[in-house]
């Protein structure tokens, strides 16, 4: 639309107007180019990360292209260190997902639907907690836990984790809370349906896709969360600890294969949300 | 206890466990920190709490280098963002037609990759005998010498590329939100498209700018990642202080010190950038993006 605005021709002597057209034309290609080059460069990472886990590499470094190979998609999981730390970061962030989406739209729905003393200093603690730098975050924490003598490992992690994803569900839910008709609750409880009965078939299910968003975002957060939990971690790995470990000594092809399958994966999941809310709608 | 009565204290149950983990896990380690940042001692003796505040001014001293160096990064790495992404983000919001998600959707795919692969991806690119470097090395165009690794350019890059998406989505955002009208009008007015940019858009979407720089500034500054895969001994940044100081050296007062030095320092920053700014709805945007 705002293409047709400016194809409009202005009421100005005939050079001008040719020239804001060449400029218009020109305008048009290199903004597109732009756009497609950057695409590009984000993606570029990518691409060689699953190019190279079809790597037939035998050195310790993958750098260079020795020829196509499944080889390590059969042995994805012959290095024991590295597939435990895969299934550490996955139990983790289910575990995480599981508790930080519950307290989360808790927290969400009160400060999306009530006005209560102290919803304030909850908002500025959940900005705070957003806005704070995350070595500062995992820092914090180490300080609590040193005092303390808490060992860390795989329940510190767990504790860091939900810790900072809180505030992300809490946002979502409570943006959708907001924009929630306060009636459906009220003809539920005109019913006669107690607080309870309202809240799991009422209020519950129109706050769903606020839940869902909040509960996709922590999970991404969680797996993928590296200075936090190095922090809170000890010795107990998970898998970007685990490739940030070998990132000097080498790092193995399986790290590519378990990377693209993580990718496709995620890909997979988004595209079918997408899909299934745009039928909804 | 009568309905009433539970429905007053309704919001607070429902806060309440959500709360205290914050309140344990955030606003007391934060405290813990601070006494800690004060103590002396050492990890075999044990500290204690003895208001040594010149741990402070020791922290400065030793790593103001490698503080100053941060800020520098980081503010180069959000200038950067903002003249790469806004292009994009302009792109996307008025040229996007139909295809706005999709665009968005390629534009988040590092997202589903993790942020140490990626890094570590382009370690494997940028390496010195890696996939640029030694085509151009064989064909003489470089001295065998040079590298890409190990500089300010290689970390700031990759600070860049980590952080631009955080750049180019809330700055979509709000120019989504600009109503095709105002652009109308202000062709009717015979402002040209350089005029209109310039008095009609770019105010409009400095509250994105404002989110993105809140949202690319704080964490590429305090960042580590980067300058461990991608950098070298010249470019430490504070973030490899504190953790070494917390793992290596076990000096854990000074680390505290640092952590509190490195928040006040992004603190005030945020805060004078939002005042010059005035802008206030900053949570709504970072919600929003």
């Amino acid at each position: 639309m705002t293409a047709q605005v400016s194809l409009r021709p202005a009421p100005t002597v005939s050079a001008a107007v040719a020239r804001r057209r060449r400029l218009h034309v020109r305008w048009h290609w290199l903004l597109p180019t732009w756009g497609w080059l950057v695409i590009l460069w984000l993606s570029l990472p990518i691409i060689v990360m699953i190019v190279f886990g079809f790597n037939a590499t035998t050195g310790k470094f993958n750098f260079t292209w020795q020829g196509f190979t499944l080889q390590w998609y059969r042995q994805l999981f012959a290095i024991p260190d590295l597939t435990n730390a895969l299934v550490n970061s996955v139990t983790i962030s289910v575990i995480v997902t599981v508790i930080a989406t519950t307290l989360g739209t808790f927290l969400g729905l009160a400060l999306g639907r009530y006005v209560f003393h102290g919803s304030g200093s909850v908002n500025l603690v959940m900005f705070a907690n957003i806005a704070a730098p995350e070595v500062v975050l995992g820092a914090a924490l180490l300080s609590l836990f040193l005092t303390l003598n808490v060992p860390r490992g795989y329940l510190t992690i767990v504790i860091a984790q939900v810790m900072f994803s809180i505030p992300y569900v809490a946002i979502t839910v409570s943006a959708r809370a907001r924009s929630l008709d306060p009636a459906y609750e009220e003809a539920s409880r005109d019913l006669g349906a107690g607080p309870y009965v309202t809240f799991w078939k009422v209020t519950l299910p129109l706050l769903f896709p606020g839940v869902l968003a909040g509960a996709l975002l922590t999970f991404a957060l969680s797996i993928d969360d590296y200075i936090i939990t190095s922090f809170n971690a000890g010795s107990t790995m998970t898998f970007p600890l685990w490739v940030f470990g070998v990132s000097r000594v080498g790092v193995p092809p399986q790290v590519n294969v378990m990377g693209t399958i993580i990718f496709v994966f995620g890909v997979l999941l988004a595209l079918l949300t997408a899909l299934a809310g745009r039928r909804r709608a | 206890m009568n309905a009433r009565l539970g429905a007053r204290l309704a919001p607070y149950w429902l806060a309440l466990p959500g709360w205290l983990w914050l309140l344990v896990f955030f606003v007391i380690p934060i405290v813990v920190m601070l006494s800690l940042s004060t103590q002396t001692g050492d990890i075999l003796t044990g500290f204690s709490q003895t208001w040594h505040w010149q741990n402070y001014v020791n922290g400065w001293n030793e790593f103001s280098t490698e503080f100053l160096r941060s800020l520098l990064y980081g503010l180069i790495a959000t200038v950067l963002c903002i003249g790469i992404g806004f292009p994009v983000a302009y792109w996307i919001a008025f040229y996007g037609g139909n295809h706005k998600s999709s665009l968005l959707f390629l534009l988040l795919l590092p997202f589903f990759v993790s942020f140490v692969i990626r890094t570590q991806s382009w370690n494997f690119i940028l390496a010195d005998d890696g996939m640029v470097l030694s085509p151009l090395k064989n064909a003489g165009l470089v001295s065998p010498e040079f590298h890409i690794l190990s500089t300010p350019v290689a970390v700031i890059g990759g600070l860049t590329y980590n952080f631009l998406p955080f750049m180019v989505l809330p700055i979509y955002v709000a120019l989504e939100r600009i109503e095709p009208a105002l652009l109308e009008a202000s062709s009717d007015l015979y402002a040209s498209r350089a005029a209109s940019l310039r008095r009609v858009v770019l105010p409009l979407s400095m509250p994105g700018v404002f989110a993105g720089v809140l949202l690319t500034f704080v964490p590429a500054s305090s960042d580590f990642v980067n300058a461990t895969i991608l950098g070298g001994t010249n470019t430490t940044m504070i973030g490899n202080v504190i953790q070494t100081e917390y793992f290596t050296n076990l000096d854990y007062p000074v680390a505290a010190a640092l952590s509190f030095i490195l928040m006040g320092g992004l603190l005030i920053g945020v805060f004078a950038y939002a005042r010059t700014l005035g802008t206030g709805d900053i949570l709504d945007m970072a919600a929003a993006s």
